[in-house]
């Protein structure tokens, strides 16, 4: 089943709508804000990485644009945070799947609770970036200005460096597995995040609760 | 100051030793305040800013002998004065030459994430590249004495270069040029650590300064610009001279171990999830089974 060269708003034979038109640009403008943001903090962060610096334009650009970019990528997050608030809400299904982690780690799917439209570590990754974001926004808006600290409380430019250096290493933690489970662990998320469809037997796979509540299906005794 | 290459090795026709053939030198540079010589006249200002080639900025009078509140990005060099009065009740006229104070360990190099926009030089002299600056003003934050100061306007840091543009064509900074009292000397470290330690050895022994002393805080592991003052034990008095100034450790955990633990756990996740794929490999898709009304479970 290949995907659909152009973006259909409707239900394709065989395959059903997972992600909105909607869902779908907000995920790729938060993903590629990110992104940037990534790169160019990274460069500040450690001086092996600062050629990141200058593959964006050099030191002074990425330092200017990083603060606005990361706005957008905020806002996103907000918007995010209205499409998908709901559907990321943490479950007793969902506490059962953390104690069964393992399973899943293990591609033991027999033993892993069955998942709703996100499983419980995509719910997981939502709140971290959530919070995530938000910590970074907080701190990160001293280290855009911090001219406007007074002398006296410079101490607070420097606890807030260290809070933006933690929070972003705990997002690229969670960010590191979500490219590594997209791209690699379960084939066609991709092509699901970018034309909104996947088929019958995906959603089955990795979201019979869900898959089940869309087709009209009865959901199973657990 | 002759360069090491050029010292004479060997002279032809000459009787007797090469001069200053087995000296050796200390080619780190070093100022020398004099507080106790300094009469306030701001003639180093004014030299700082002529070199420098600023404009002479508004100047704020607040009932003191001082040009303005602060240093600023195009005004490196202030006299601070403060009107001291000693636990004996006597009044002193305390005036002190605010400006970078060339730390043999700069917490503002340390604290700086821009390649190239802060470099020390072998003779100690600490300097800003505002070509590499961008602007995110870590090393404010890193200087325990409130030295760098930031220009809005272009996004740049600025402080006081120790003239290492007249230092490197064998010239004395400008303030020293300009000092009419001697309150100001330039030369080898070492050598003004003899002076101002002669000059503290006079105080004490000829006037009633009986704490003079030399402030070289080893806590930023010297400096290339030292005070003589006439009380040691008590530098705050002279408008806030921190008395053991050091990097903040806030700088240090940033740039130490918060460094190590976060390339550590991205380098392992990286390796983490690449071994995850080799060892058990993409969740492949099932079919969805005929009787699939009950989930395919039993």
């Amino acid at each position: 089943m290949s995907a659909p060269a152009a973006v259909p708003h409707t239900r394709r034979a065989g395959q059903l709508q997972r992600y909105t038109f909607a869902e779908r640009i907000m995920h790729w403008l938060t993903g590629l804000t990110y992104l940037y943001c990534l790169s160019t903090g990274l460069a500040f962060y450690s001086p092996h990485l600062f050629w990141l610096a200058y593959t964006l334009g050099g030191g002074p650009t990425s330092r200017f644009w990083h603060p606005i970019v990361a706005i957008v990528f905020v806002m996103g997050t907000i918007w995010m945070h209205f499409l998908w608030g709901r559907d990321m809400a943490i479950t007793d299904v969902d506490k059962r799947w953390f104690d069964h982690m393992q399973a899943y780690i293990t591609n033991d799917e027999d033993q892993t609770p069955l998942s709703e439209r996100f499983n419980a570590g995509q719910k997981l990754y939502y709140w971290l970036m959530i919070y995530g974001a938000l910590f970074l926004l907080v701190s990160g808006i001293f280290l855009w200005l911090p001219e406007y600290i007074p002398r006296q409380a410079a101490w607070v430019h420097g606890v807030m460096i260290l809070l933006h250096e933690a929070a972003a290493l705990v997002t690229i933690g969670g960010f590191i597995v979500h490219i590594y489970m997209s791209v690699f662990m379960v084939p066609r998320s991709m092509t699901a995040i970018t034309t909104g469809f996947v088929s019958r037997a995906w959603a089955w796979t990795h979201h019979r609760l869900w898959y089940l509540r869309v087709t009209g299906d009865a959901p199973p005794k657990q | 100051m002759s360069n090491g290459p050029l010292q004479i090795k060997a002279i032809s026709g000459h009787a007797g030793p090469v001069p200053g053939l087995d000296a050796s030198r200390d080619y780190s540079v070093a100022k020398l305040i004099d507080v106790t010589t300094c009469i306030g006249c701001k003639a180093c200002e004014v030299a700082c800013l002529e070199w420098n080639g600023y404009p002479f900025r508004e100047t704020v009078f607040d009932n003191t002998y001082q040009t303005m509140p602060d240093t600023e990005w195009n005004y490196y060099n202030l006299i601070r004065f403060n009107e001291h009065v000693d636990e004996a009740g006597n009044l002193s006229w305390l005036m002190r030459k605010d400006g970078c104070m060339h730390c043999a360990e700069p917490g503002c190099l340390l604290a700086c994430p821009a390649d190239g926009a802060i470099v020390q030089y072998a003779n100690g002299i600490v300097d800003f590249q505002q070509e590499h600056c961008i602007g995110c003003q870590y090393c404010v934050t890193g200087c325990p004495f409130n030295i760098p100061k930031f220009n809005k306007e272009t996004k740049k840091v600025f402080k006081c270069t120790l003239c290492s543009d007249r230092v490197g064509a064998g010239l004395e900074p400008a303030c020293i040029k300009a000092c009419p009292t001697g309150c100001l000397h330039f030369g080898s470290k070492d050598d003004m650590k003899d002076l101002a330690e002669t000059r503290a050895a006079q105080l004490r022994e000829h006037t009633s300064h009986k704490d003079a002393g030399v402030y070289d805080p080893p806590g930023v592991g010297g400096t290339h610009v030292m005070y003589v003052l006439h009380d040691i034990n008590h530098p705050e008095h002279y408008s806030g001279l921190p008395k053991d100034p050091h990097v903040p450790w806030m700088v240090r955990i940033w740039k130490g171990p918060m460094k190590w633990l976060g390339n550590f756990a991205m380098v392992a996740g990286i390796l983490g999830v690449a071994t995850h794929y080799i060892r058990f490999g993409p969740k492949e898709v099932e079919e969805e089974p005929e009787d699939s009304k009950t989930g395919g479970r039993k």
